[in-house]
């Protein structure tokens, strides 16, 4: 072989080998939205609804032409719940697929690894997780988003709600780690202000199925609601020892999220009379009308109608796109002074607005609490009131350490 | 088959340099530039578990403790303590890794067998645990954050960290650097006797070594390979999560070892690189891959026991039979 | 200082902890000390027995049923485990057969998300044991005792098997001196497969009698490997007695420290296990030698 031919064919190698291609510069290229999920893990079931809001976002904007003309593509990635794998996936996000925005992150641990590569890279983030964290300093910035709730709404919101309602002496279980200590706190401050007696609290490890340990005091300390902070599996294996001790015959319970997967994996019975908050449920759509358009979307392209996380990354996406074609650019500063003056928007619940100091999303919420019998596959909550989106929920910039 | 065959021959015989070449290149020639870095880290980390499992003969299950305490150390020192250069701040992390590795080493050397295995493992826990709760100090469940990736200043002149692929080529030095350290120590005596204590410890004593001291200074050199690569895993991706210390990430890297080769000396990286690999291509496109990794790995443990590299250089190195 | 009632309701807790440790430790205990074997799968199993029992309790609407065949579809499958996958392994590293059925149970739990979905499934007790027994002290729940009963029931079977059958003889001799029992020239590979087959099928019990306490979803394993090991190697790898002691001692120090130092809950099992260890070399039951 000739040494022309022989360059020829090792330049050839070489361009073959750096795959992915070198995109050419097209101003019609894709918009992509990288949206790291735990798909894989104790909350892959979470992690498929929010695909699944993701994909309809995707739908939808494209079958309207597009976002300033271009396509949007959303990439999704595997997070495993782990904030190393989420960092990496999201720099590959970045810089391998080149995605000018990220949506994403579920538990909160891993949402601020993401964040830490995104602005870093200086790339958009919205997140999807709760987490008080994200819209304080140190951990936001100007183009870090916060769309779904975070303890402090919650727990204040719940909390209130619980001691107008149920009862005034309360007893909190609660995971011990960041969320479960959060809420606990905010809980807490809550009962004091409304006027009621904390007769206790149990921290407990977080992932540990075994509550009979502290089930006893607590049956002894006769309080009239027991508020658990206990995420996931945990919130199942809570309530079903709850009842084998007989417990709910003499206090009530409430918790400050109640996701709809809770109920479809724990069934109405075990559920019966809980009473929690959600950010959004699917029956709403007889009274929104956003609510029933997204409704309707999902059941007919998934034949399920969206769950309460679903609509976190529908919204996100959304918004990605509102704020591209309010700015005209992919900029991250741009999109996010554009969302930041066009604060407002209804995607799936209703009036929603990012406040200016701190990109955090204010939203209706609801109180809710389980049927006492399924109706067909996903009738499984019912609404008990409404809380309409105030600021004074969250704390203020200035608690944040924002100015 | 023969020319692959007579790469990794020379390969096997000028170790070190075939690391200063190939990872010279390696991330123009991969199609994922991101992972580069990644590869180098967990192959170092690997190394380090190596030095203890495939040439000393000991299996730790334990090992993200040394590997987070370099972490840790390093980013406790740049994010918390404000130490203002780069290399105080690895420091901190390799010495923290190193003292780890000296003080439960001796604990768990005073036992054999498995039950040296669950003693690594009962301490890597306790630390997890430990890291979890003193959340005022590592970050707690929710990791360390904010940790600086400062510049290497020498006068006028510096060098920044920032860009990926300047990134990169800092750790190659470093990574280098260890890996020609893991060269000298197999190459002495020490080394050799060493792999006489995998062979058969009773006899390795009955020649008079004290084996317990080499088992112990392997453990201690083994953590601080671990710790350097935990050290720069922080700079890489500014923030520690506390599952460096879990017991997920030790048997992430037991899994590594055995892909590429247990007790060879590229096994490791080779290892890192495959399972990375896999687990990113594989999770674009199946959401139950681990059990994809799962049966692999299993596969390897059944019928390719020497791992893809150990498989290729014929396994002198190799895992023996009990 | 708790009064004397919240010691006793705790204790009475940490019993029924205990009884779950114990059957996941003498399946772990009987499989190392006959065969070597460190079986990480140990809580893959365990976790479908959770699953088997909620499939058949949907299918023959009988918890009892369930209660019976859970446990021996588990066995059955460990049976195929040891048959065509473990025994390969014989001869070469004491390790290897740890690593196998590490890489196993990651297939086992990701392979039951395949089936079953991802999201976990409800296991209900039978109603007859659904309500709670007044003990003075505390009102208990009946399924529980119920628990605490059938693995005492299930110790003394295999009480009798190992002491009083021929066969419970050759797994007792091939614990103490595998190589004495080959020399005597008794096939250990048949004796091998049953006793995987019962360690599992202990796991897989163990799986089905806490998932009415738990649920049943994949990752309920991962943490009961860890503490099973901790187990044995407390009471002493290849005892069984051992694993009845250290069960019911780390069911307890799991409970009491969750009543007096909840932060410390986690680390106080790791740290029980260590300080045996230093003490104790190889447990508090075990024999010298066995593992090293």
């Amino acid at each position: 072989m000739d040494r022309r031919s022989f360059l020829a064919t090792t330049t050839a190698g070489a361009a073959a080998l750096s795959f992915p291609a070198i995109l050419r510069a097209q101003s019609k290229d894709p918009l992509r939205i990288g949206c790291p999920l735990p798909l894989t893990g104790p909350f892959a079931a979470l992690a498929a609804d929010m695909q699944r809001g993701a994909q309809l976002a995707e739908e939808q904007l494209n079958a309207a032409g597009g976002v300033m003309g271009r396509k949007v593509e959303v990439l999704f990635r595997d997070d495993q719940l782990k904030p190393a794998v989420g960092a990496q996936r999201t720099k590959e996000l970045i810089e391998n697929d080149k995605a000018q925005f990220i949506v994403g992150g579920l538990a909160a641990h891993v949402q601020m690894a993401i964040n830490e590569q995104t602005k870093k890279s200086k790339v958009l983030y919205i997140s999807t997780s709760q987490s008080d964290e994200i819209s304080a300093k140190p951990d936001t910035s100007p183009i870090t988003f916060h769309e779904a709730l975070n303890p402090t709404i919650t727990s204040r919101v719940m909390g209130t709600w619980i001691a107008q309602n149920l009862g005034k002496k309360w007893w909190i279980i609660y995971a011990d780690y960041a969320w479960g200590k959060q809420n606990n706190a905010v809980l807490t401050e809550t009962l004091a202000k409304q006027g009621g007696t904390l007769l206790g609290t149990t921290p407990y490890p977080l992932g540990s199925a075994e509550f009979s340990a502290h089930l006893p005091k607590i049956q002894a300390a006769r309080p009239d609601v027991l508020v658990n902070v206990a995420p996931g599996a945990d919130n199942i294996a809570l309530h079903k020892q709850v009842i084998s001790f007989g417990m709910k015959k003499t206090m009530k319970m409430a918790q400050p999220l109640l996701w709809i997967s809770y109920l479809k994996e724990g069934g109405p019975e075990l559920y019966q009379d809980v009473y929690g908050a959600i950010n959004w449920y699917w029956e709403l759509q007889d009274s929104i009308p956003t609510a029933k358009k997204f409704v309707e979307a999902s059941m007919k392209k998934f034949n399920l109608p969206p769950g309460d996380y679903g609509a976190y990354s529908y919204s996100g996406v959304l918004e990605v796109a509102r704020g591209v074609e309010l700015a005209k650019s992919t900029d991250a500063d741009q999109v996010a002074n554009a969302l930041r003056k066009n604060p407002t928007y209804d995607h799936f619940k209703g009036k929603q607005w990012w406040r200016t100091c701190d990109n955090k999303s204010f939203q209706d919420l609801w109180i809710v609490k389980a049927k006492d019998k399924a109706k067909g596959d996903w009738g499984l909550m019912d609404i008990v009131a409404k809380v309409p989106a105030n600021e004074e929920y969250d704390r203020t910039c200035k608690e944040k350490g924002l100015a | 088959m023969s020319a692959l065959r007579a790469v990794a021959d020379q390969v096997r015989a000028h170790p070190v340099l075939a690391f200063w070449i190939f990872f010279a290149v390696f991330p123009f020639i991969v199609p994922n530039r991101t992972m580069a870095t990644q590869v180098l880290v967990f192959g170092l980390l690997a190394m380090g578990f190596n030095l203890l499992y495939g040439y000393t003969g000991l299996l730790s299950f334990g090992h993200a403790a040394y590997y987070g305490l370099g972490a840790y150390g390093c980013g406790i020192a740049l994010a918390k303590l404000g130490v203002g250069s780069l290399w105080l701040g690895l420091g901190s992390g390799f010495l923290l890794a190193a003292l780890g590795g000296a003080i439960i080493g001796f604990f768990c050397l005073r036992r054999r067998g498995i039950y040296f295995a669950m003693l690594t493992l009962a301490f890597a826990q306790m630390l997890y645990f430990i890291g979890f709760h003193l959340a005022d100090v590592t970050g707690g469940d929710d990791g360390l954050r904010g940790i600086p990736q400062l510049a290497l200043g020498l006068g006028p002149w510096h060098y920044s960290i920032e860009n990926t692929l300047s990134f990169y080529y800092f750790a190659y030095v470093l990574v280098g650097l260890a890996v020609a350290a893991l060269k000298r120590i197999l190459d002495s005596p020490f080394g050799a006797v060493l792999q006489a204590i995998r062979e058969n410890s009773s006899r390795a004593e009955a020649c008079g070594y004290d084996v317990n001291r080499v088992k112990h200074l392997s453990f201690v050199f083994s953590a601080c390979f671990a710790g350097l690569a935990g050290s720069l895993d922080a700079l890489r991706l500014t923030l520690v999560p506390v599952e460096s210390l879990y017991w997920t990430t030790s048997g992430q890297v037991v899994m590594m070892t055995l892909l590429g080769g247990a007790g060879t000396f590229f096994g490791p990286f080779v290892g890192a690189a495959t399972f990375l690999v896999l687990e990113e291509r594989l999770s674009l496109v199946l959401e139950s891959w681990p059990l994809v990794i799962g049966a692999i790995f299993s596969a390897f443990v059944l019928f390719l026991p020497k791992g893809i590299w150990g498989t290729l250089t014929g396994g002198i190195h190799g895992r023996q039979s009990a | 200082m708790p009064e004397l009632s919240t010691l006793l309701a705790q204790i009475f807790t940490g019993l029924v902890l205990g009884m779950i440790y114990i059957l996941l430790a003498i399946g772990l205990s009987l499989i190392f000390g006959l065969m070597t074997v460190v079986n990480f799968a140990h809580g893959a199993l365990f976790m479908l027995g959770a699953y088997f029992g909620v499939f058949l309790l949907t299918y023959t609407k009988s918890f009892w049923v369930a209660l019976i065949v859970a446990p021996l579809m588990v066995g059955a499958l460990g049976l195929l485990m040891e048959r065509f996958l473990i025994r390969r392994l014989y001869g070469r590293s004491p390790d290897d057969p740890l690593l196998l059925t590490f890489g196993l149970s990651l297939i086992l739990v990701e392979g039951v998300k395949v089936f079953w979905g991802k999201i976990g499934l409800t296991l209900d007790p039978p109603r007859a044991l659904a309500g709670a027994v007044d003990l003075g002290f505390m009102a208990f729940p009946a399924y529980r005792l119920f628990l605490i009963a059938i693995t005492i029931a299930v110790l003394i079977g295999l009480y009798f098997f190992l002491g009083r059958t021929n066969i419970g003889l050759i797994i007792r001799a091939g614990s103490r001196d595998p190589l004495m029992v080959r020399a005597l020239g008794i096939d250990l590979g048949r004796v091998w497969l049953v006793v995987f087959g019962i360690g599992t099928a202990l796991a897989g019990l163990a799986g089905i009698l806490a998932g009415p306490m738990r649920g049943a979803y994949a990752e309920m394993g991962v943490t009961m490997v860890i503490e099973s090991f901790v187990v044995i190697v407390v009471g002493g790898m290849g005892s069984l007695l051992g694993a009845v002691v250290a069960g019911l001692l780390i069911g307890q120090v799991v409970g009491l420290t969750t009543l007096f130092l909840p932060k410390a809950a986690e680390i106080m099992v790791f740290l029980v296990m260590a300080v045996v260890l230093l003490v104790r070399p190889s447990g508090l039951f075990g024999e010298a030698g066995l593992a090293e």
